[in-house]
């Protein structure tokens, strides 16, 4: 969405000082870290040397028991907090930099519907902060509808639909502008769990279609596990990354890859992974109940 | 129409059949027990009152419902603009709640008194400035936190599309107060209707409901007071139903929202 024409924009041009490999990291965090009151006594430590790289068409889930910051690093990357330390890009641009160029979707466990439009022009809203012409919105607007195969709820309000169906709009909607880059804060949270896992399914299918990369925050292994080229654990006080886990379990996964013994295999990796972080640091297998 | 009559039947009929009761059995129990007109007028001559002097009612009724209206239309307004502005900038805020507070405390009495040296007996104005004053309290309280609860993730999801303070205001802020704003106005309208008749009565023109009703009763005409009585309840029914009304039609999606 940037035009080469508009020119600079404050703060450091990208590409002056860094090179970056081909392709662009979606994500590129180096030892990013978040204090909240930071320099007073009540200061807590959200996040410390958080390091990880996000390449396009990942998918990567942030795992972790509660107040482990997973989704302190989601909003990080979103720019809606500033990180205190570290150095963060978001498709090789500085975080805010990618806010501003709409570069990135959001969807949270609520799916935040605007009661008062109809499905529609929820999904146009972000065009419309945008300053899109109405036709150009309306196309978007139906091809996304299309997307997640809602065509036929265009003119319905959010009352009229399921808590699958108002979360797979917020999908459309964080999807509208056509961003690299999905950011999710356990989207499916409030859902039970048939329809969880139907989304999940779904999830999978639009992001093959876009090829968009995708943060994952969830705090379900199996969820993170059947989505995930990697898991990312996390652990609290402070919180920080423990450890990665890459999953592949391969392009076509179906409701059969969640009997897969790989898929159990996986499941119980990330489970001892995160019993390490409950069970202090690092010492893995001593609790093991 | 008839499908409707007949699903709400049980809920028209008894109120009606109820109402009726309760006529019929005043009407026969002043005849019956003698009661006199002072303390108590037959239904039958409020009715013929009514009927007799309907433009005396009427006159008297546009007169209070005019400063009803007008105090609540500019009180409503006033309250709005002055919750937007309040949860624009804080330090406002702390400077408007105190002092609406402050005012809204003080009795109608003294307020309407000393308006009513500042703008000569001879005028409304004080009168509408009263109903403001009411409705204004009840619409900012209302309004301000209509716009404070905005739903955290349309604020945050609107922060990431970048947009700015403004656009989050009127996609986000607004609609998520209206429902509070009607909320607002449905206490406030019959509220408006009772805070004129009380100014009126505290000194000033003739001409309102508020002064019509006393000065009927003091003069002996006990059934005319009363139809000036009949008169001020339609008049706060009538302010009571536009409210609802108008929140029916203005925000269809707070109905299913309960």
């Amino acid at each position: 969405m940037t035009s080469p024409l508009t020119g600079d924009v404050s703060g450091p041009t990208a590409g002056a000082a860094e090179p970056f490999a081909m392709p662009v990291a979606a994500v590129f965090a180096e030892g990013v870290g978040k204090a909240f009151n930071a320099g007073t006594r009540k200061q807590v430590d959200a996040l410390v040397d958080v390091t990880l790289t996000i390449q396009p068409g990942e998918f990567v889930s942030l795992i972790g028991p509660s107040g482990c910051g997973k989704s302190t690093l989601l909003r990080v990357f979103a720019d809606l907090l500033e990180p205190t330390s570290g150095n963060l890009r978001i498709n090789g641009k500085p975080a805010r930099q990618a806010r501003l160029d709409q570069d990135y979707g959001m969807a949270f466990q609520q799916a935040g519907l605007f009661e008062w439009r109809n499905i529609s022009r929820n999904i146009e809203l972000p065009l419309e902060v945008r300053g899109w012409d109405a036709a150009k919105r309306h196309a978007r607007s139906r091809e996304m509808l299309e997307l997640v195969k809602l065509s036929d709820f265009a003119t319905h309000m959010p009352w009229q639909l399921s808590g699958g169906m108002q979360q797979r709009v917020a999908i459309a909607r964080a999807l509208a502008a056509h961003p690299p880059l999905l950011l999710m804060d356990e989207p499916f949270g409030a859902l039970d769990e048939m329809t969880r896992e139907h989304m999940q399914a779904e999830l999978l299918s639009i992001c093959a279609k876009t090829g968009t990369t995708v943060v994952f925050v969830t705090h379900s292994i199996p969820e993170a596990v059947y989505l995930s080229d990697r898991v990312v654990v996390m652990s609290p006080r402070p919180g920080r990354i423990t450890s990665i886990i890459d999953v592949n379990l391969g392009d076509a996964r179906d409701d059969d890859t969640r009997e897969a013994t790989e898929f159990y295999g996986k499941i119980t990796e990330v489970r001892e992974a995160l019993r390490g972080v409950e069970y202090g640091h690092g010492a893995r297998g001593i609790e093991d109940r | 129409m008839v499908s409707f009559l007949r699903r709400n039947a049980v809920n028209i009929i008894t109120p009606v059949v109820f109402g009726v009761a309760l006529v019929a059995f005043w009407e026969f129990f002043v005849n019956w027990r003698d009661v006199k007109p002072y303390i108590l007028p037959t239904p039958s001559s409020i009715w013929h009152e009514i009927v007799k002097r309907i433009h005396l009612l009427r006159s008297a009724t546009i007169v209070s419902g005019q400063n009803a209206f007008v105090g609540l239309v500019l009180g409503v307004i006033v309250g709005s603009l002055a919750a937007m502005v309040a949860n624009r900038f804080r330090f406002l805020s702390e400077l408007i709640t105190p002092l609406s507070a402050a005012i809204s405390a003080v009795p109608i009495v003294v307020i309407v008194s000393i308006m009513n040296k500042m703008f000569g007996l001879g005028s409304q104005v004080s009168r509408r400035l009263m109903v403001l004053i009411v409705v204004f309290f009840v619409v900012f309280v209302n309004v301000a936190r209509g716009l404070r609860q905005s739903d955290p993730t349309q604020v945050e999801l609107m922060r990431s599309y970048a947009a700015s303070e403004r656009t989050v205001m009127r996609k986000v802020r607004l609609p998520n107060a209206l429902p509070f704003l009607f909320t607002a106005i449905k206490i406030a309208a019959p509220i408006s209707v009772t805070t004129a008749f009380v100014s009126e009565y505290f000194g000033g023109t003739q001409d309102g409901l508020g002064q019509k009703i006393p000065a009927a009763l003091s003069n002996s005409k006990f059934p005319l007071g009363w139809a000036y009585v009949a008169a001020a309840c339609a008049l706060g029914l009538v302010f009571f139903v536009l409210a609802n009304v108008l929140e029916f039609v203005a925000v269809p999606w707070q109905r299913r929202r309960t």
